[in-house]
């Protein structure tokens, strides 16, 4: 292989990466904070890519798309939080994977309703549709380097945010220790509204940047659901540079094994989770007592 | 002293008359609600196994769906194309393939807690999910036929044959009190008990000496094989085996079950199942969007039986909300008593 | 002099810059009490935790009469005939008292794991555990469930629980802590019967309790040991005295 083919896929890596590193950084913050296991992670992450579908279809935009997507994803994670996810705090883990299994079948039906359980594809925005021609017979779209990126971007803010404002450190004295941030006067209450919608936000977001260059289908979320968990478990829970890490990981493990080993390439990140488990069971940047 | 006996006297008569009326019903039903029946007992199957660790060993497993249709997937590979399958080989090959299944699946995931283990089993459930799904080696996601159903025959002479309705019935009911009667000997054996303790308490059960790992691992193992005798079964059902019967859907839909059962019995999970599979029987018959209405109650049963449908009686009746303690601890308390008293 | 039934050998244990345990040597010997004190964070918690296998030292050895069970995991070393009572109880708060202690006797018994035939048949196993629970004194409360019991029996039965192990050495993690007068008077007579054929080591913040008990006491401070001996020696001790004086005044 050489080195511009080496260099593509390392490309197709990265932005595979910085995709799932924005829905899984918004599972581990709800899991970090909430304490909460969301199984409807991955359903808000396809409803995110036909929002962006149906706004896009609408208004002929896709930076149209993609604002609505997220702000209607937000406000259905606030408006969520406020009647569904209260149910879920304190209550035992089987609960809490039972309700967001219900919401799931809830949200698939929704989508059936609002928008059918139609295959589409989406169009990236005019001024990124081309390629970049990089060799003779190669070439790279632009969309991608966009999404790369985009993302890159959103998950320097995310890092900002967290270790620079106050909000950030109220987000990580919860994930640390939440009694004792609770015993220092901080009310999660907001806190956790805003998380958990800042967490499906995230979700659709991707759901939303991918849809140009994957199709958008109903089984969409389920994919992407697994393949969080596995960053999560990767990076170690509550832990957004975990994520970061963990996403990179697969996004290699994955495009690389395409390559190398097509024929097992599905089950290569699976094995790297089983290594990592023996490794480190508490996951790479995880803390060590879990 | 009286009324204990009374009790477990009015259970034996109960267990009794559910068993006379299962095996009386081929001969009363028409052939769909025996098949329909006999679905239903299998899901019930797949989440007393499943419970084995969700309730007893209070591991909240997601890879289950994986275990029951690997044992599918061993017996469809298993099968000649235009013959029946040997039941005495590819009964044990099957159960023995979900139990290692879950022999490397919980080494690993063991390693973790909580919700971490949680997402660990459902990606590796879906690890195999991907693999029939991706590879060519049974029908990838179309699935695999089973076009005869598995026979036990000696010399040239069938002895059992399931492709016979009532044959198949009366095996899946032999297999059903096989799982009961295993489960509940596990259940109140001292290893039972020792699970149980590790459930309520990890750091006491492992400070007196029990190798928690261990223990939980044979019985993750142990419900993984049980949950492969219900694939088997089911695969033999239905002469088809599919990825999506080892999707994680599926998983949560038997803890769902589990959930409607109760956690600390041994045959809840089976009443659950009745009761989620009648439901959906229901909802589809009556609902284009029934999984809607079922995602629904999912959310409605878990914010308000936490303890299952054993809560309805008292809320409706009113009577004690105290609800009765799992009948084996029960009954080996009344032992204790009775050790006493001597 | 008795044969020692644990000794640890410079003992370490780091938790990031903080040095929680240094250097700490202690022998226990059979028909003794050992009582370790010491000011809060001295460090006498996480001694226990490393000598009882739930924290793993960072460097030092620990033996069990012959056997080096520096790398045995807690549930391997209960095994060999090591018990610990924690200083927040520790039971199964759901389980009757007798199926507590049942459980205790059944870690210990020939086949603790055996998954047919209820735990009802094996006899031997319910007579420990109804010895463990008289000795420890809640016979006629057995068939309570733990979490209903008061405070006091509870610390009862989490002995109960250790004895029912047959424990050669017993750990007791403040066993007195948030009782009241009388109960731990019971406490008190309990622990001191304890000795008799095994070794116990006690951390206790009761000055009172602990001269009352202990045949042997050392002192921890910031994770080191500043006096170890008999107990009026260590009374006397000057950096003993230093260490105590702004906490107790006069040491008892
Ligand atoms: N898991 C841990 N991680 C980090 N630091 C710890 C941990 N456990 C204990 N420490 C620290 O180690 C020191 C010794 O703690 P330890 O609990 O052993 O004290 P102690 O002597 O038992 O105190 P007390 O009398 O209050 O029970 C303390 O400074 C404590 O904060
Ligand atoms: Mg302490």
């Amino acid at each position: 292989m050489d080195l511009i083919t080496v260099s593509v896929q390392l490309l197709n890596a990265v932005q595979y990466g910085t995709v799932l590193f924005l829905v899984a950084s918004g599972l581990t913050l709800v899991f970090g904070i909430l304490g909460v296991i969301n199984l409807a992670h991955g359903a808000f992450y396809m409803l995110g890519a036909y929002l962006a579908y149906w706004i896009a279809l609408m208004t002929g935009s896709f930076a149209l798309a993609m604002l609505g997507g997220v702000l209607i994803a937000f406000i259905v994670g606030m408006l969520l939080e406020t009647v569904f996810v209260r149910l879920l705090y304190g209550r035992d883990h089987l609960a809490q994977v039972l309700l967001s299994f219900g919401l799931i079948l809830v949200i698939d039906e929704i989508r059936q309703l609002l928008f059918g359980k139609d295959v589409h594809a989406v169009a990236p925005p005019a001024w990124l549709a081309g390629s970049i021609q990089l060799t003779d017979n190669l070439s790279y779209p632009v969309y991608r380097l966009a999404i790369c990126v985009f993302c890159l971007m959103v998950a320097a803010a995310i890092f900002f945010v967290i270790t620079r404002t106050k909000i950030g450190m109220i987000v990580r004295a919860g994930a640390e220790n939440r009694e004792m941030a609770r015993v220092l006067g901080i009310k999660f209450d907001r806190v956790n509204r805003y998380v958990f919608a800042v967490g499906i936000a995230l979700a659709a977001l991707g759901g939303i940047v991918i849809a140009p260059i994957s199709t958008v289908f109903p089984g969409m979320g389920d994919g992407m659901l697994i393949l969080s968990f596995v960053v999560v478990v990767l990076g170690g829970i509550g832990s957004v540079a975990g994520a970061a890490v963990g996403a990179l990981l697969i996004g290699l493990t994955d495009t690389f094994g395409k390559v190398f080993f097509p024929s097992v390439s599905s089950i290569l990140i699976y094995v790297l989770m089983a290594a990592v488990l023996l490794w480190r069971p508490s996951g790479i940047l995880g803390r060590r007592d879990v | 002293m009286f009324e204990m006996n009374a009790t477990r006297l009015r259970v034996w008569l109960f267990t009794l008359a559910c068993l006379i009326a299962a095996i009386a019903l081929p001969f009363l039903a028409p052939t769909y609600y025996v098949q329909f029946f006999a679905k239903a007992l299998i899901m019930g199957m797949l989440a007393m196994a499943l419970n084995l660790v969700v309730g007893h060993g209070g591991l909240v497993s997601l890879c289950h769906a994986a275990f029951f249709g690997l044992a599918g997937y061993v017996l469809a590979l298993l099968s000649p194309r235009y013959d029946a399958a040997s039941l005495l080989t590819t009964f044990p090959l099957a159960v023995l393939s979900s139990a290692a299944a879950g022999l490397v699946i919980g080494a690993l995931a063991l390693r973790t807690r909580g919700i971490y283990f949680i997402m660990v089993t459902l990606a590796f459930g879906e690890m195999l999910f991907f693999f029939f799904h991706d590879t060519k080696v049974a029908g990838g996601s179309d699935g695999i036929f089973i076009n005869v159903r598995p026979e036990i025959a000696v010399a040239g002479r069938q002895l059992l044959d399931l492709d016979k309705p009532i044959t198949f019935y009366f095996f899946v009911l032999a297999c059903l009190v096989g799982v009961v009667a295993l489960l509940t000997m596990v259940v109140r054996s001292p290893f039972g008990h020792a699970l149980a303790a590790a459930r309520d308490n990890e750091r006491r059960a492992r400070s007196l000496g029990f190798p928690i790992f261990r223990i939980r691992l044979i019985a993750f193992a142990l419900s993984g094989g049980l949950a492969g005798v219900a694939g088997y079964l089911a695969a033999a059902q239905f002469g088809f085996v599919a990825p999506q019967m080892l999707g994680w859907h599926q998983s949560a839909t038997v803890l769902v079950m589990v959930l409607i059962g109760g956690l600390r019995s041994v045959t809840g999970p089976l009443v659950g199942a009745l009761v989620l599979i009648g439901l959906e029987e229901v909802l589809k018959a009556h609902l284009d969007n029934w999984k809607l209405a079922e995602g629904l109650i999912i959310i409605g049963i878990v914010v308000m039986l936490p303890n299952g449908i054993r809560q309805i009686w008292p809320m409706i009746f009113g009577s004690s909300p105290e609800v009765p303690v799992d009948a084996g601890r029960a009954e080996a308390e009344h032992a204790v008593a009775e050790a006493r008293h001597a | 002099m008795h044969e020692i039934a644990l000794r640890a050998e410079c003992l370490q244990k780091r938790f990031g810059g903080l040095a929680a345990v240094r250097d700490v040597s202690i022998d226990v010997h059979v028909g003794e009490i050992h009582a370790v004190i010491g000011p809060n964070g001295a460090g006498k918690s996480t001694l226990i935790n490393l000598l009882s296998g739930e924290l793993f030292a960072n460097a030092g050895e620990i033996l069990l009469g012959a056997t080096n069970i520096t790398a045995f995991a807690p549930d391997r070393r209960a095994r060999a005939g090591l018990g610990r009572a924690y200083q927040k109880t520790t039971i199964f708060p759901k389980f009757s008292v007798h199926e507590n202690v049942r459980l205790a006797a059944q870690a210990r018994s020939s086949a603790p794991l055996r998954m047919f035939g209820g735990v009802q048949s094996d006899t031997e196993c319910h007579r420990r555990a109804a010895d463990a629970i008289g000795n420890a004194g809640l016979s006629g409360r057995s068939q309570v469930i733990a979490d209903r019991l008061s405070h006091g029996e509870q610390r009862q039965l989490e002995i109960a629980m250790v004895l029912a192990t047959d424990p050669r050495i017993i750990l007791l993690d403040e066993p007195l802590a948030g009782m009241g007068q009388s109960e731990a008077r019971e406490i008190i007579a309990l622990i001191a019967s304890l000795k008799i054929g095994r070794a116990v080591l006690i951390v206790e913040h009761d000055m009172d309790a602990v001269f009352e008990l202990a045949d042997r006491l050392t002192v921890m401070q910031d994770g080191g040991v500043i006096a170890t001996g008999l107990p009026q020696e260590v009374r006397t001790h000057p950096a003993v005295r230093a260490a105590y004086l702004g906490n107790y005044g006069d040491v008892a």
